[in-house]
Order: structure tokens, then sequence, then C-alpha cells
């Protein structure tokens, strides 16, 4: 049954989502909370039911998760709630629909966050093979080690956090093994220094790498993952400046556990749902456009986090701030605005330092899996392309099946699309091709029962 | 405090708050689910919802994902052949 309308629904209650409820409850705003999690955070402040004192050492900015969390005391709180769709219009109200309720709302903030981005490599499907996030989940929201010796690969700061929370867990951390050269920061010094923090916090990971002994490896990825049933070792290599692998560099590192991220893919099937103007941030991903007040091209629709453009929990705290105090229509500060800029300087530099070369596609056979659900090979989306004329990802998506499963593309869709691209001989992949793997008809599969209006048959959450 | 549930006939110990899936890789189990296609194993990889890699039978219903659904003393979990297509309308 319909809620009678809320003033503002916030969807997610990450970093984003919580400052932007706090700020439209200090508006005077009637706010719903909505977030498929059972307890606030999202993926920054994840914990178990409770409080998150047994974690504590593993996060960061605790005394602004408390005040946040204090901060949305007063938002109507619809957690465990995944939500299927969003519907609707700034004139006639807006309706987020989950298996449970149907929240009605005059204005939506939308704080989806953002998922490991991969890239296939050989045997990646092994089981201890993990995305850097899912081992970090598993540790943060569990307590529990992905392996007791791990490998840490990708690219990106966050690889950081990850070798960090699991050696300080117990793990034997083999090796970081960053694609990029981060000494790269060293020539975006004017975006980096207003939020010196930012790097402090990096350091504070690489001093607690060091005093575990963790070995950080630049310009070396994991290429491919060795076992029967699960994995037993990794090859690392060396790459060069567009990630070839530098031949005879290649070196075997035993453990029992991988954790690898490509940084993140931002979660935009509810911001799709509604129709918002997109844009392809420098990190290659698919993000919703907004204007400095969080507003995307839809009236009423306010977007912040992650989804707007990978950029940190500072980051998204801000940005949801700015969405929830101009959902109420109140004025943004001039320092909210301030922060906002130097944080977006700040990531901007970040994804210059951490691309995604080409290179990786080299790493693959034939026979590498792309598609993890269907099942789908490298071989079989470059046929798709080369032997069925395939010249956009989607096309390229149908033929080969790749995306077509269980998780609609969400894990390999960006590699589809950079596979298609080369294949195809495009220079880059466009927005275009992104959304075509990014558009699903519904964020989270229901039963038919659900679909059918039937509210009283919940599907699987 | 401590507690277990039952997987392929043995105990796993849980405790409060954890999921299946998180449980299992503690107790050492890496994968409880095979491919349609070619039979391989798969147990969690993004742990948060996003891969259905971890589907897993709990009280006799397929394909839920292990990564998020919390453990539960009473719960009888299985490991899965193949998948269910039917039993989730995507
Ligand atoms: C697995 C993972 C672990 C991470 N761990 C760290 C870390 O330890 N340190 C770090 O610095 N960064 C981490 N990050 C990066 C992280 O994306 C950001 O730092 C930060 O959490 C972004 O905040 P956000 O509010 O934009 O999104 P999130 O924190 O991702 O919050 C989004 C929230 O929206 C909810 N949601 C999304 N879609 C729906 C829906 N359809 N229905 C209902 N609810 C929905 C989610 O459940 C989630 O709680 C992690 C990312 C991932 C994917
Ligand atoms: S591990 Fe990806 S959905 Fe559970």
């Amino acid at each position: 049954m319909a809620t009678s309308p809320y003033d503002v629904a916030v969807v997610g209650a990450g970093p984003a989502g919580l400052a932007a409820a706090a700020a439209a409850l200090a508006g005077g705003a009637r706010v719903a909370l909505i977030d498929a999690g059972r307890q606030p955070g999202g993926q920054y402040w994840r914990h178990r039911p409770g409080d998150l004192g047994a974690v504590a050492d593993l996060h960061h900015d605790l005394g602004a998760f408390r005040a946040l969390v204090a901060g949305v005391a007063g938002a109507v709180r619809y957690f465990g709630q995944h939500v299927w769709n969003v519907s609707g219009s700034a004139a006639d109200g807006f309706a987020v629909l989950t298996a449970e309720t149907e929240v009605a709302a005059r204005s939506l903030v939308l704080a989806p966050g953002a998922y490991d981005r991969q890239v296939p490599f050989r045997s990646w499907d092994l089981p201890g093979v993990y995305t850097a996030g899912g081992a970090q989940a598993l540790l943060k929201g569990n307590e529990v080690l992905v392996g007791r010796r791990v490998v840490v690969g990708g690219t990106g700061p966050f690889l950081l956090p990850v070798a960090a929370g699991l050696a300080a867990r117990g793990a034997h951390v083999a090796g970081v093994y960053e694609a990029n050269a981060p000494a790269g920061w060293a020539r975006h010094t004017a975006a980096v220094l207003p939020v010196a923090a930012k790097l402090t916090e990096g350091a504070g990971y690489a001093a607690a790498l060091a005093r575990h002994r963790v070995p950080f490896h630049s310009r070396r990825a994991v290429v491919a993952a060795h076992g029967e049933q699960a994995v037993e070792a990794v090859t690392v290599a060396k790459l060069d400046r567009e990630w070839r692998i530098v031949p005879g560099s290649e070196r075997i590192v035993e453990c029992d556990a991988v954790a690898v991220g490509w940084g993140f893919t931002p979660q935009l099937e509810l911001p799709l749902a509604l129709g918002v103007a997109t844009r392809v941030d420098a990190d290659g991903s698919l993000v919703v456009e907004v204007d400095e007040r969080q507003r995307t091209s839809v009236p009423g629709v306010y977007v912040a986090g992650e989804a707007c453009g990978v950029g940190g929990a500072p980051l998204a705290v801000a940005e949801g701030e700015i969405a929830g105090t101009a959902a109420v229509a109140a004025p943004v500060p001039a320092r909210l605005r301030r922060r906002r800029r130097a944080l977006r300087r700040f990531a901007a530099a970040m994804h210059a330092v951490h691309p995604v070369r080409d290179g990786w596609q080299s790493w693959l056979g034939d026979d590498t899996l792309v598609c993890r659900c269907e099942e789908v090979t490298a071989g079989e989306v470059r046929a798709a392309v080369d032997d069925l004329g395939a010249t956009d990802a989607r096309t390229a998506k149908l033929l080969s099946r790749a995306g077509m499963g269980w998780c609609q593309g969400r894990v390999c869709g960006y590699a589809t699309a950079c596979l298609t691209a080369s294949a195809s001989g495009s220079a880059t992949v466009s927005a275009l091709d992104l959304q075509g793997v990014s558009e699903r008809p519904i964020a989270v599969p229901i039963s038919l029962g659900r679909l059918a209006g039937d509210a009283g048959h919940t599907g699987q959450q | 405090m401590s507690a277990a549930f039952e997987f392929d006939g043995r105990d796993i110990a849980f405790t409060e708050g954890q999921t299946v899936g998180a449980a299992l890789v503690a107790a050492g189990v890496r994968s409880w689910r095979t491919t349609r296609r070619e039979g391989r194993p798969r147990g969690v990889f993004c742990g948060i919802g996003i891969c259905f890699d971890c589907l897993v039978t709990i009280d006799d219903v397929p394909n839920q994902r292990a990564c998020l659904v919390p453990a539960d003393a009473d719960s009888i979990v299985r490991s899965q052949e193949g998948d269910g297509r039917g039993h989730l309308a995507v």
C-alpha cells in the first residue's frame, strides 16, 4: 500500500544518503530513508547489526558516522528493503517500489553507491578469487578473513585499506599488485593539497603495510589464477605502459585467496529508470550528470555519492548534504560547495593516476571467461564482433549472451563494452555502449507475483 | 555467542549477524554451487549481492544469495548444481 507522500525519499543509507536525509530533516522535511541493508552505513561504514565497536579499528571517521546516524533519527526507515523501481515526476509525485511497500514522495534523492569494477583474467572464476570490496565486506560486515595467504591486486587507493585490514586481522598478505604507478600523484599536487587529509590516510595505510611487511608492487598485476576446485596460486607480471605483460616477468605466487578491484562502477539502474542524463566520467564509468546542487536533468530528482562519479566517502557525504539541502529548497552554503569542488578535483587526480589501460585484454585467452553467469568467453565476445558483425556493446551482448545472466551484466558489462570497442576498432568506449550494458528492466530480481501486483507475495531479496 | 546451521549434513558455526556465505567461508567452504554449462564451482565473489555467484538452497528455496542471507540456526543449507532459473523471475 502506498504511503502518504513524504517531502523527500532518500534511497541508500550509505555516506551520501545519510548526509542527504540528515540535511533534509534539518530543513524541516518529512523524510523516508530506504536501504536494502539492515543497518545504516553503506559500503564505507559496513558493520553487523548493532554497534560497530568490534570493527572500529577497521573504520575511519566514526565520529562523522555517529553524528549522521543521530541526524537521521527523525527519518522513517525502510531498511532491509531493496528498491526495484522508481517512477513519477515532480508534478505528479514519485513512487519508490520495494517488495514490501510503495513509498510516495515529492522529491527523490538517489544515493545507490557503486560496486567493484572488474576486468577478467584467466581462471578468475575460481572460488577464492574475490572482489576487493567483497573481501572488505566479509571483513567489516562479518569479521571473516577471505583466506590465510592473500594476494591483493588491481588499481586504486582502495587496495590499501583492503590489504591493511586483512593484515591487521591476521592474514598473511603475500603482496599488493598495483597496475599503475602511484608516484604519478606528484604531478597533481594542486588538486591534492587542499584535501591533504585524504593523502595522510593513504600514508597511514602505507605505514600499516610496512609494519605487517606487506610488499607493495607497482606496475604489476595478477594476470591469471590457478587451481582445480579453488585458487591455489596466481601469476603476477610486470606491465608496460599500455598494460601488456612484459615478457619473462611472470612469477607464480601461492595463495588461498585473491582480492581484486579496478575502481568502481556506479549503480545506475534507478536513476536510468527515471531517464536522467548521464555522462562518461574520467575513470571511464557511466555516471549521472548533476549540477552544483546535485540536481539531475529530471526535476525533483537529486543524485549524490558514487552514482554521480566515484570519489570516496568524504565526497559522498558532501554531495549528500548538498542534495538534501537542495531538495528542501534551502540555500546551499558556499563552504559546502567549495568542499565538494576540492574533493571532486582530488577524485579527478585519483582517476588520472589510476586509469584502466586496454592492455588487460591481451592477458586473456580465447577461452577466458568474460561473463561468469552465462559462461561466455572472450573468444565468443570477439566473435560476436568479428564474425557476427556487432559494432556496439548492446548487440555484442545480445549475440554472445555476455551480460544476459543472473547479474544482468553488472560484473562483465564494463569488460564486454571494452572488448567490443577494441574488436570493432573504436578508440574509446562510448556512453551509449556503457548505457547498453547498464540499463536493466528492474533493479533486482523479484518474484513474478510482485510484478503482477500481488504485494502479499514477496520475492527473493 | 556461537551457533551453527546445517550445510550438506554437517554443522557450520556462525556468530550473530554473519551471513550464510561468510560463515561458510570462515569454515573453509569456498564453493557450494556448480555452473550450468561447464559445471564450474562457485562461492562468494562480490560479497554484496551483485554477482549472484554465491547462490545456495536454504530451507528448500533455491537461488538465494548466501552473501546476503543472515545465518540462522534453524536453517538447512544445501549446495546446488546447475541453476534453477525457473525459480527466479528476472
Ligand atoms: C563492497 C565495497 C566495499 C567498500 N569498502 C570501502 C572501504 O572500506 N573504505 C572506503 O574508503 N571505501 C569503500 N568502498 C567505496 C565506497 O563506494 C565509498 O567510499 C562510499 O561508501 C560511497 O558512499 P555512497 O553513499 O555513495 O554509496 P554506498 O556506501 O555504496 O551506499 C549506497 C547504499 O545504497 C543502498 N542501495 C543501493 N541500491 C539500492 C536499491 N536498489 N534499493 C535499496 N538500497 C539500495 C546500498 O545498500 C547501500 O547501503 C567500498 C565499495 C564497495 C563496493
Ligand atoms: S557473492 Fe556476489 S551476490 Fe553473493
